[in-house]
């Protein structure tokens, strides 16, 4: 591996080698992407500190204000301070990413797990393959279904609304989720500290809570990372087509809705909580491979 | 005779995706609390008295019993009927099938472009040679596919509009049937999918040039672009095509937001209000195109990557249709 083409491939993203994890240029993009959680993790302690206003305060006198001191992202139709939305809106639109993603592990966890102990070879009773077949085969159903259109199936059934996009996203996300803890499952089942475990007399309870589990969940955890980003997207996605948030909440897809009506006069009201929800998936994007990357190096 | 049997079973696989997901949206809608005549009668809150409801239950078959309006509905499915819309009140597969052509020629607009895209960066950073332009070339590379895959369809449009229509005027803000009219609305759906093919395609790339095939062939004396031409191109394609399913998932999704964006008719312009106004046998008709898209989709996928690379041969591995790293951004 002398050749000169191995040390530039080295930095490449998602590159395996060292030089990669070291380098304090590829480590950059995470030091932003932190400094962005931190942000928004401010913002939704205490958005109070960061945007002192209200975010439904109405000021007519002050309507499609461009960026400017006064108001320092601008205003909306009604007088109403963008970035303080933008601010106070985190809580809701980050909330409904993280508990889509949480719904969506969840029920990955249901599928993924019996289908990982029961799948493969050994006719053991207490491993059926028929519970491997049939969750696998539902799973087949569901991918048939990718991106959004299982959650609008999802959302012609159950109605708009917050709950209901938390539901819809977390099904959407749900299959992808548990073809990966399956497949951990699977590889962590026969794994020696699994048998070793077994020898000394573990409960099968025991072993597959303390042993199982843990291990196979460090993989999903930087897949959740990531998928918190697209969560978040997708979800001000439904609000934008007017399925989630209702309008004068300061959600983010929410304010891009009705900023599209005056994108000609206020570009602000597009522009900016855009840029927010851009931020929060590049962040987690770039968060979920630095871990990986860093999960990778450990056990290499 | 393998190509037989694998036929038969992609085929089969594909009906009873079909069934499946026309009787989970049938279990589904009776599931759900409220009245689905209410949709047809003029939604929630309609004023239509109890005869009017009647009369519709008995025009659409819902006063038989389950059992006998989900046996009306295979057999009415395996006609190719999907039932009639509840909203538009013509047939269903009418209906799609007037919507169709116009997303399909968006969606494979948007898909060749996206390839197009993801290729060229890979394969610019890839030549790009020297110590420094080469590191320039990969930062500059990976900092645009991570903002085009993360950027949402309905941000990127409006911005797209901004710059191209309002202020400089060049494009027209609504989709027309002008070649003009698609080029937002082809780049809107294009571009978040170029970035997340072309993270992939740069890695898988990457990997190839870096193994010892590569090597060889450098020894050989082939020219970089002869290795990374002859040898790489295949290994950057390939993650591409087995992420086919999820990129369709990002075409379809952003079909729905890309036509309700520029005003252009559509299937998820279709698939949008059907939604919003529960029309249940549209939705229904739908999903079921679209999975029907999918299942040909992934059975193409599967060919052209065997073609692609011979290693596979001839077994039916199953494959990823998603990639694993399920978000918007990571190794398959």
């Amino acid at each position: 591996m002398s050749a000169p083409r191995t040390s530039s491939t080295g930095s490449r993203a998602g590159g395996r080698t060292r030089a990669a994890a070291s380098s304090a240029a590829s480590n950059l993009p995470a030091v932003a992407a932190a400094a962005v959680v931190l942000f928004l993790a401010a913002a939704v302690a205490a958005p109070g500190w960061l945007a002192p206003a209200d975010p439904l305060g109405i000021e007519p006198a002050a309507a499609f204000s461009a960026p400017g001191p006064g108001h320092l992202l601008g205003t909306d139709e009604s007088g109403r301070d963008i970035y303080t939305r933008i601010v106070h809106g985190a809580r809701s639109s980050l909330t409904i990413g993280v508990a889509a993603t949480g719904v969506g592990l969840g029920l990955a966890l249901l599928l993924g797990v019996p289908a990982g102990l029961t799948a493969g070879r050994r006719g053991r009773r207490v491993h059926p393959r028929w519970v491997d077949a049939s969750i696998s085969r539902v799973l087949e159903v569901l991918f048939a279904l990718p991106g959004l259109l299982l959650a609008l199936v999802f959302i012609a059934f159950a109605g708009p609304g917050v709950t209901t996009t938390v539901v819809a996203v977390g099904l959407s996300t749900a299959p992808g989720y548990a073809r990966i803890i399956r497949t951990q499952v699977l590889r962590l089942r026969d794994a020696e500290m699994v048998q070793a475990a077994r020898v000394l007399g573990r409960s099968r309870t025991r072993i597959l809570l303390g042993h199982l589990l843990p291990n196979a969940l460090g993989p999903v955890a930087v897949l959740a990372t990531l998928g918190v980003g697209q969560a978040v997207v997708w979800a001000s996605a439904l609000s934008f087509l007017g399925l989630g948030a209702p309008p004068p909440a300061p959600e983010w897809g929410a304010m891009l809705s009705a900023g599209r009506t005056y994108l000609s006069v206020a570009w602000w009201m597009t522009v900016f909580p855009g840029l927010a929800i851009v931020a929060v998936a590049a962040s987690a994007t770039v968060l979920g491979r630095w871990m990986q990357r860093r999960a990778e190096g450990v056990s290499a | 005779m393998k190509i037989l049997r694998w036929l038969l079973t992609r085929l089969a696989g594909g009906l009873f995706v079909l069934w499946a997901v026309a009787t989970l949206v049938f279990i589904g809608i009776r599931l759900v609390p409220g009245d689905p005549v209410e949709a047809i009668v003029g939604g929630p809150g309609s004023q239509a008295g109890p005869e009017a409801f009647a009369l519709a239950r008995a025009e659409y078959g819902l006063d038989e019993p389950l059992i006998v309006q989900y046996g009306l509905m295979l057999a009415n499915l395996v006609r190719g009927d999907l039932g009639t819309s509840y909203s538009l009140k013509v047939p269903v597969a009418e209906a799609v099938s007037e919507q169709l052509p116009g997303t399909l020629a968006l969606a494979l607009l948007a898909w060749g472009l996206a390839w197009l895209l993801a290729l060229s960066v890979a394969l610019f950073t890839a030549l790009a040679t020297g110590p420094r332009l080469s590191r320039v070339a990969d930062a500059a590379g990976s900092g645009l596919e991570i903002f085009a895959a993360a950027v949402p369809h309905f941000w990127l449009g409006s911005v797209l509009v901004l710059v191209f229509a309002t202020s400089l005027g060049w494009l027209p803000p609504v989709a027309t049937d002008s070649p003009a009219g698609l080029v937002l609305p082809v780049a809107t759906l294009a571009l978040p999918l170029a970035g997340f093919l072309g993270q992939v395609m740069r890695e898988s790339l990457a990997t190839a040039l870096a193994s010892p095939f590569a090597l060889a062939a450098r020894a050989r004396g082939e020219s970089e672009t002869g290795v990374v031409l002859r040898h790489g191109l295949r290994h950057a394609a390939l993650p591409g095509i087995s992420l086919s399913g999820w990129a369709l998932g990002s075409l379809i999704s952003g079909a729905v937001v890309v036509e309700a964006l520029f005003a252009r008719g559509g299937l998820g312009r279709t698939l949008l209000s059907a939604v919003t106004l529960r029309d249940i046998p549209l939705v229904t008709g739908v999903v079921l195109v679209s999975a029907l898209t999918y299942v040909v989709v992934m059975a193409a996928a599967d060919v052209v990557e065997r073609l692609v690379d011979p290693r596979l041969g001839t077994t039916t591995a199953t494959r990823a249709a998603q990639p694993d790293l399920a978000a918007g951004g990571g190794r398959p």
